[in-house]
């Protein structure tokens, strides 16, 4: 069963069916979560039941709600860096990207050839590690017990541990500055990129010959959260999830941001919408990544990685307003800033992927079962901390 | 895509009597955005989105902001296009006052991604939108009262013991407590 | 045939399976506590000051009270009080020094941005990690006695680092030397009595 075709439900109600039918039992409503080891992070959602059937579904956030905006209002541009790590903390660095993209428009600052090659390769080992992991995290929603997960695992700590060797902390980076980034890695450091690339491909061998083709995965995946393109793009929807859906749209090729227009590498996009189809768009991304990742460590030039003439601490930046965004992991994220001339934003706005592509998350679970929305809801890819913010 | 001041004058000429303003950006190479009237904004957004030039049919981000020295709230949408591949264009709409009614028009009709967006925007800073579904608190709880992100937002007073306070947090300190920041008081000092 | 997914993904469990039982690359469990994965030079934890001398940390920190990092750090976890009084710094001259300076590092998040703005490379990362204790506020307040340590830890911890400052700072050094030193100037000598405070940078 499918949501209904209609971009917009104007009263979910309308779906419930009426009770005291007596060939039906009563409605049931669940609360799943906040405390649960499927909603990834602090998530609620409020899901009414005929038998195991969603009827109705409402999710509740804001148990992480930390007010990272109001922080962002008070901080100075530097001191908000290291909060930006902590909106998705699993992908630190393309989070700072972001920021100090947003930071360099509203200043006009440029940034250095080989810190544009580093942002690159760091950001493409970040989504290894995000859609690594989100496969584990799907499959342990799926029931499987944390076997998948623990591989994706292992195998992220191998970026953990060149992340830590560069920056001096696996996930709370606080790496990227105004103007480039804050270390120059040593040529031991790219070697050590250089071969967990190059094993990553293998890696992702062993990974899909365990689920890509498994039976279970397969049925309990394909058919499951259809998503329509049309209802996609209207409802903002970016990431692999809109891809999924078959539309064209990745911010590396739209907008080339950075130095991407010179990489070969495919977008790839999905048929059916469905939940195996936002699985298989992770794992071909990640196989174009490594291909991006040879290239880019291949060509990175020497030079400074950070412009000189950056200036970090006291930035006053003109009054103006600047809206940045990059292809993040789980999506479009954007930075808005509205600066009135002091030393800290006057607004700070974080764009947050997250909490977008939630918007359709009743719309996906309508009519499936209960153990197919925590798939569903695996297959958004969230992550609290930017949900909430 | 049309620069901002020709999509200005598409807009003038398509929906007469109802201002459009130009709001410049002093970023460089910053781009002015469109300030709408509310009573208008629906139809012009759909304009915007249906038009077959400009197919701005992806709402990227919307927020609110507070400006108490002009005394109004704003909600900022950036907009850009799927299917062209072209963008942003920045509309703005602003209420008539910060009181507890002030509202503008809902855009989640016209594109589904303001529909969390625009709770948040009245959750957080108490802008109302007239005609969204379902207008509610999403990220603090449903009994919680007053706007976190105004600028005049007053902290309620829980403040416990801090060893290391500041400025704003030292003068809470010394209300609370008369000795600060040396030692906490005795009867949190238990092992 | 209906299951050779299944079987193909049995084929990799087992292989997993076995291979944890010879191969490191699949077993990657550290038995902490009774071994402990090294740290990589880089690694950060939390913050110390750097003292020139083990015997007299107090004496010869480098910090002289400017403030910039209890204004810089995002979660304002640093709390500094100026002295009232001058003392003779690492190169002779009087200056000011913390008389009270310290960390709540239950708010510190480890950003190292204190490291980053501080002029005098008086503040540096520490990596120590097991400081875990059961009283909530004391003990987790470090204060200045606390956090002083010598330059030769700071070499320890990150030999590269620091002596890359060593040789900056030595540098910096004779170059303020031989300008009190040009006989045209009429600034005096600095006091051999300073001179001895000024150990080489290698020294413990």
């Amino acid at each position: 069963m499918t949501a209904p075709p209609e971009l917009f439900a104007s009263d979910p109600s309308s779906r419930v069916r009426p009770v005291h039918d007596e060939f039906h039992g009563d409605l049931l409503e669940v609360s799943m979560g906040p405390h649960h080891p499927s909603t990834h992070g602090v998530f609620r959602m409020n899901v009414t039941l005929d038998g195991e059937t969603v009827v109705k579904l409402k999710p509740v956030l804001g148990y992480l709600h930390r007010n990272h905006e109001k922080i962002g209002e008070k901080a100075s541009y530097l001191g908000s860096l290291p909060f930006t790590d902590r909106l998705d903390y699993f992908c630190s660095m393309t989070n700072s990207w972001a920021y100090a993209l947003a930071v360099e428009k509203l200043t006009g600052q440029a940034v250095p050839e080989r810190a544009e090659y580093l942002r690159v390769i760091l950001a493409e080992l970040t989504r290894l590690i995000n859609h690594t992991c989100l496969a584990g995290f799907l499959l342990q929603d799926g029931g499987a017990s944390g076997t998948p997960l623990m591989y994706a695992f292992r195998e992220r700590e191998k970026i953990l541990d060149l992340f830590e060797s560069l920056s001096g902390s696996r996930m709370m980076c606080n790496y990227q500055r105004f103007g480039g980034c804050r270390v120059d890695p040593s040529p031991a450091w790219l070697e050590g990129a250089q071969r967990v690339t190059d094993g990553y491909g293998a890696f992702l061998d062993e990974f899909e010959s365990l689920l890509t083709g498994n039976e279970i995965l397969m049925a309990r995946t394909q058919g499951i959260g259809r998503l329509a393109p049309a209802l996609a793009v209207s409802a903002g929807v970016t990431g692999p999830m809109l891809r999924a859906s078959g539309v064209d749209y990745d911010l590396r090729k739209v907008d080339g941001y950075g130095i991407y227009p010179r990489f070969a590498f495919r977008i790839p996009l999905g048929d059916h919408g469905d939940t195996y189809d936002r699985y298989m768009i992770r794992i071909l991304e990640m196989r174009e990544s490594i291909g991006i990742l040879r290239q880019a460590l291949r060509d990175i030039p020497g030079g400074p990685c950070l412009d000189p003439g950056a200036k970090l601490r006291g930035l006053r930046p003109k009054a103006g307003e600047a809206y940045a965004r990059i292809e993040g992991p789980k999506g479009e994220i954007g930075f808005y800033l509205i600066s009135d001339g002091s030393p800290s934003p006057y607004r700070y706005r974080v764009r947050p992927p997250s909490f977008i592509n939630l918007t359709l998350l009743e719309d996906l679970c309508l009519g499936h079962t209960v153990a197919d929305a925590v798939v569903i809801l695996g297959s958004i890819d969230i992550v609290l901390g930017e949900v909430d913010r | 895509m049309e620069t901002p001041e020709q999509i200005r004058d598409r807009l003038l000429a398509r929906f007469p009597g109802a201002p459009v303003t130009l709001v410049p950006n002093g970023a460089p190479g910053g781009q002015a955005s469109l300030l709408l009237e509310p009573s208008q904004a629906r139809e012009m957004a759909e304009f915007l989105r249906d038009d077959p030039s400009l197919q701005l049919d992806f709402c990227s981000n919307m927020t609110g902001v507070d400006w108490p020295q002009a005394g109004c709230l704003e909600a900022v949408y950036h907009l850009y296009s799927m299917a062209r591949k072209h963008g942003p264009l920045v509309i703005r709409q602003r209420t008539a006052n910060r009181a507890d009614g002030a509202a503008v028009a809902s855009l989640t009709p016209v594109w589904r991604s303001a529909e969390f967006q625009e709770r948040e925007a009245f959750d957080l800073f108490g802008i109302g939108f007239t005609g969204h579904p379902d207008l509610r608190r999403i990220l603090m709880w449903d009994g919680f009262e007053d706007h976190p992100m105004r600028k005049d937002y007053a902290e309620p007073d829980d403040y416990e013991w801090e060893p290391t306070p500041h400025d704003a947090v030292l003068a809470k300190a010394r209300l609370h407590y008369a000795s600060a920041p040396v030692a906490p008081p005795a009867k949190e000092a238990s092992p | 045939m209906l299951g050779t997914g299944l079987l193909h993904g049995l084929k990799v469990t087992a292989k997993n399976l076995v291979g944890s039982f010879h191969d490191p690359a699949r077993y990657v469990t550290t038995e902490y506590p009774e071994v402990k994965a090294p740290q990589p030079e880089n690694a950060r934890s939390f913050p110390f000051l750097v003292s020139e001398s083990a015997a007299d940390p107090m004496g010869t920190m480098r910090c002289v009270a400017c403030q910039i990092c209890e204004k810089e750090c995002p979660p304002q976890c640093i709390y500094i009080e100026k002295s009232k009084d001058k003392k003779p710094g690492p190169d002779g001259r009087m200056q000011l020094y913390p008389a009270v300076f310290d960390i709540d590092i239950s708010v510190c998040m480890s950003c190292q941005i204190c490291v980053e703005v501080c002029p005098f490379d008086a503040i540096r990362m520490d990596q120590i990690f097991e400081i875990a204790t059961t009283e909530r506020f004391s003990a987790l307040l470090f204060d200045r006695e606390k956090l002083a340590k010598p330059n030769a830890y700071y070499h320890q911890l990150h030999p590269t680092e620091a002596a890359e400052v060593d040789a900056r700072r030595q540098a910096a050094e004779a170059k303020t030397r031989a300008k009190a030193a040009k006989p045209a100037s009429v600034q005096p000598p600095t006091a051999p009595g300073a001179k001895a405070q000024n150990p080489p940078g290698n020294a413990p």
